[in-house]
């Protein structure tokens, strides 16, 4: 069926087979920061926000997301400026491999975005859906920490 | 929150090195631009689909293909019948490899459920996956055996049946391998001792997890060359295992390894290369293929699970005589590593505590389950969970307290390692001195993260008068690459900005290799790490490498980077002395210039524009290589603290800290990344992972639903530790961190637990399940 996507504020037209996935349709369209390591909605790795909310993109039809908009990784950055979320995880150096950091990623934004001066506890609790097999996650909740103090000392993401 | 180091040697005269400095592939990765194997995939590409055995052990009679050839879309199916049969072990080890070559692309053989059987290309993943299932396969099937002891008694199936295996100790008996080293008169020290304890452990199959499965991408370039793009650590081994398994020369192969999500060791094994590569070359177009999750689980290489049998002969005083290790281990129905990690689970762990007398045995059996191979630790990690454990019990025999206990008797500095003159990895052995040792430094730094709760019982009535919090610890020691075997290259090349290409055949899998090797080069030129272009793990461009394993690039890697960094740097002051008219010898380099006598200098940015543009205009380029003779050992103590619930077995890990000597730190933050995973995988492999098989040897729990990894809600805030102690072998002082931070976490939990409970566990992992009965077997 031919469905329209939002994709980072670009709207798309598609035409997914009944039975694909959300994460095959983004790939397919080029956004290959959406990694697919399960296929089951097991490991976090295909999380992207769905008007703005955390969703596991494998085990999602393209359907469902019919006019809806979506935001990977890709969408993060404006122009050459990274969002403090992406900074913070330079900084700290929280990704190893890399390849649970695009879903980490999106998982925080979302997070911050809800509350905006999280604990540590609460980060914990927002990623748990995102594994993550290098880092033993202190970096990565390091990493989102520094992020929420630079958003509220930064003020506008 | 940041942890904290100890030393504060960072010297003041490093200016790149031992800094905190941002990943040269952070910026691609954090937006999402950096490309991993799948990413290179063009449109069009075919995608070939295994077809597996459900038998643990059969011969395979008749294959028909004609329905999945009949279904649009699909290729070609190939079988045995269709391939080069040519004995190879997917180990990717310097060659010759000291692993069987009992492996063929495809066999009229299986061996394990999931075996591979046939292989079905097709346009796409899913018309691939479903002709898969058309394919009718006529079986023969034997009977399987599926532990050891079985494996290894007289009139068991032999698995290994072929003639044309090569490199088997002795196929008719399931022996992949057997390994004994004996130092001193091991018998007679251990009749003088005044006591003897014995204990046995058992470890499990535990899977690498990493993130983004197997994957390898295959096309054939205009010139007609062979490119085989591969989530892989070692590249060069690959180049030449696919050449020799499909018999085309090295020359028309090109390995390339893009950013890898994850290793582990699980990515230092041909598993699909071989037959992608043969696929790619048969058709001529591009081929993906790509294991599922759950193929990852049972058609890769998990770590061997071993039975260990540990005898100490002890005095009074706490005086070690005697020291044994027996160990049984299951290679699985491939000897891919079977040799060699089953070596290093003695070699790497007999040595930490010294004694007179020293045996270790080892018998490596095949059995009719999925095939074992590396995994970070390599064979260290089941040794140490059975050394440190039974060390425990025997200070604890002896009315000694096991810290003072093991604080006696552990390896120091200026001694001699007595296993290392006997057993190399796979060969001969080597001289090795302990140069340097910050075991006591790290014991100290571990143990003051934790004990401050360490006498804090949980409360005694409410909800928590079924809780009981211990506190456990463990040492061990590791080595920092294979002597005698690794070899590493690096070229750098000089661009007119003072900008330099670094381009080395080293595999960064995410461990951040790419950088530290750039921070080492910077280093010597006397420039930023934003100066190093760094390129890496490419056959044709990059020097060899034999790749990431055996906890050697930073050392062995380095040594070569820092050689042709330095070669680079004598080549610039020639240059910079002709254009100051002074001798290259009288100049001196700091802070990147070359200072004459006189007080005239020029920065080696200056002169690199110069040696293009000037009088004897010329391309600068040097390519340095280093044979590594060398296995300085770092050395790790883990302290952690457990709560462990009476009515459920549950074990909780509350607090844990790892401290490890690392020789030197060339960027902390990649340090203790790999100090805390090491523990995140670590109390994994105490706690909860271990792959089950049903009665007919299939995998039960091949999901990460049921293949229980840690979360971020299953650990505590992980404390690592670098503890410097500037190894003088190391370039900039370097040993190793990748594994040894591994090798003490689950025998501290265990310890943990036994202190919590009085309960001495000695089979891993400690689920609910175990504890609760090993509690009310005690009569808790």
């Amino acid at each position: 069926m031919l469905i329209k996507l939002n994709v980072n504020g670009e709207a798309f037209e598609v035409e997914a087979p009944a039975g694909e996935t959300l994460v095959e349709v983004l790939r397919r369209l080029g956004f290959k920061s959406v990694k697919d390591g399960c296929y089951n909605g097991t490991c976090g790795g295909c999380t992207v926000l769905l008007d703005g909310r955390p969703v596991a993109s494998c085990i999602m039809l393209a359907a469902q997301a019919d006019g809806h908009s979506i935001t990977t990784l890709e969408g993060l950055a404006r122009g050459g400026e990274l969002h403090p979320v992406q900074e913070a995880f330079l900084e700290v150096n929280a990704p190893q491999c890399g390849f649970c950091t695009p879903g980490m990623m999106l998982t925080a934004v979302s997070l911050l975005r809800e509350n905006p001066n999280p604990t540590r506890e609460e980060i914990r609790e927002a990623i748990a859906g995102n594994t993550c097999r290098c880092s033993g996650y202190v970096s990565v909740v390091d990493a989102i920490s520094l992020a929420a103090k630079k958003m509220s000392e930064g003020g506008n993401r | 929150m940041k942890n904290r180091r100890a030393g504060g040697r960072e010297g003041a005269y490093l200016r790149v090195v031992s800094k905190r400095l941002p990943k040269v592939d952070g910026r691609s990765i954090v937006r999402g631009e950096a490309r991993y194997t799948k990413d290179f995939v063009t449109e069009g590409a075919l995608f070939a689909q295994i077809v597996r055995s459900p038998y643990a052990h059969a011969r395979i009679k008749k294959i028909d293909r004609t329905d999945a050839l009949a279904m649009p879309g699909v290729e070609l199916v190939l079988t045995h019948e269709d391939v080069p049969r040519i004995p190879f072990t997917t180990a990717g080890q310097n060659y010759p490899e000291p692993s069987p070559y009992d492996t063929f692309m495809l066999d009229n053989k299986v061996r394990f459920v999931g075996d591979r059987v046939a292989v079905v290309v097709a346009r796409d993943r899913f018309t691939a996956e479903k002709a898969a299932r058309l394919v009718k396969v006529e079986y023969d099937v034997l009977p399987a055996v599926f532990s050891p002891e079985e494996a290894l008694r007289e009139g068991a199936p032999v698995i290994h049946d072929e003639p044309d295996s090569k490199g088997i100790h002795d196929a008719s008996r399931n022996l992949a391998a057997s390994i004994f080293v004996e130092a001193g008169d091991v018998d007679e020290e251990f009749n003088k001792a005044d006591l003897v304890s014995e204990s046995t452990y058992y470890c499990q199959y535990q899977h690498q997890v990493p993130m983004e499965p197997h994957v390898t991408y295959a096309y054939i370039d205009p010139s007609g060359r062979l490119v085989v793009i591969t989530a892989t650590q070692v590249p060069f081994h690959v180049r030449r295992i696919v050449a020799r398994v499909n018999d085309i020369p090295i020359s028309h192969v090109r390995v390339i390894k893009p950013r890898i999500g994850g290793a582990f060791g699980v990515k230092q094994e041909v598993i699909l290369e071989d037959l992608c590569a043969h696929i790619a070359l048969r058709t001529g177009k591009p081929v993906l293929m790509e294991l599922s999750r759950d193929e990852e689980f049972f058609g890769t290489r998990p770590r061997h699970p071993m039975k260990l049998t540990c005898r100490t002969g002890v005095m009074k005083d706490g005086t070690i005589v005697a020291n044994e290790m027996r160990v049984i281990a299951n290679t699985g129905s491939y000897g891919s590593h079977g040799l060699t990690v089953p070596s290093n689970t003695g070699s790497k762990t007999m040595p930490l505590y010294r004694s007179r007398a020293i045996r270790y045995a080892a018998e490596v059996a095949y059995t009719n389950l999925p095939v074992a191979g590396a995994f970070r630790g390599y064979g260290a990690v089941q040794g140490y969970f059975a050394l440190e454990c039974h060390m425990d019990e025997v200070a604890r025999k002896i009315g000694m307290d096991p810290l003072e206990f093991k604080r006696k008797n552990h390896i120091r500095v200026g001694d001699l390692d007595p296993i290392a003159a006997k057993l190399g990895e796979g060969k001969e052995g080597f001289k090795r001195e302990i140069r340097t040792c910050g075991l006591e430094e790290c014991i100290d730094l571990a143990r003051g993260a934790i004990d401050k709760r360490a006498d804090v019982a949980p409360a005694g009535d409410g909800p928590f008068k079924r809780m009981r919090r211990g506190v456990g610890f463990a040492l061990c020691m590791h080595g920092t690459g294979i002597p005698g075997d690794d070899v590493a290259g690096a070229t750098v090349k000089v661009n007119e900005d003072g900008s330099f290409n670094l381009l080395i055949g080293a595999a960064d899998l995410g461990t951040g290799s790419d950088t530290v090797l750039g921070q080492m080069a910077a280093e010597v030129l006397g420039v930023s790490l934003d100066d190093m272009i760094v390129y890496s793990s490419d056959t044709d461009v990059t020097p060899f490498d034999v790749g990431a394993y055996a906890s050697s690039t930073t050392y062995v890697s380095g040594t070569a980077v820092v050689k042709a960094a330095e070669k680079v740097r004598e080549r610039l002051r020639e240059v910079a002395a002709e254009l100051l008219g002074v001798e290259a010898g009288s100049l001196t380099f700091q802070d990147g210039r070359f200072q004459a006598p006189g007080g005239d200098s020029l920065h080696i940015k200056e002169v690199a524009l110069k040696s293009f543009y000037g009088k004897n205009k010329q391309q600068i380029s040097e390519t340095a290589s280093h044979l590594n003779l060398d296995c300085p050992p770092p050395f790790a103590a883990c302290f952690a603290e457990v709560e462990v619930d009476l009515d459920t077995g549950m074990v909780r890990v509350t607090d844990i800290a790892n401290a490890v000597d690392v020789g030197r730190a060339i960027n902390p933050d990649l340090c203790e990344g790999q100090i805390v995973g090491c523990a995140a995988m670590g109390v994994g492999y105490a706690l909860t992972e271990e792959m089950l098989f049903s009665a007919e040897g299939r995998t039960l729990n091949a999901s990460l639903l049921d293949y229980k990894i840690a979360t971020s809600l299953d650990l505590p805030d992980i404390k690592g530790f670098i503890v410097e102690t500037v190894e003088p072998s190391g370039p900039y002082g370097v040993k190793s961190v990748g594994e040894v931070s591994m090798d003490p976490i689950a025998p501290a939990i265990v310890n943990a637990v036994f202190d919590a409970t009085g309960v001495r566990i000695r089979e891993l992992p400690l689920t609910p399940e175990r504890v609760l009965n090993a509690l009310k077997e005690a009569g808790i």
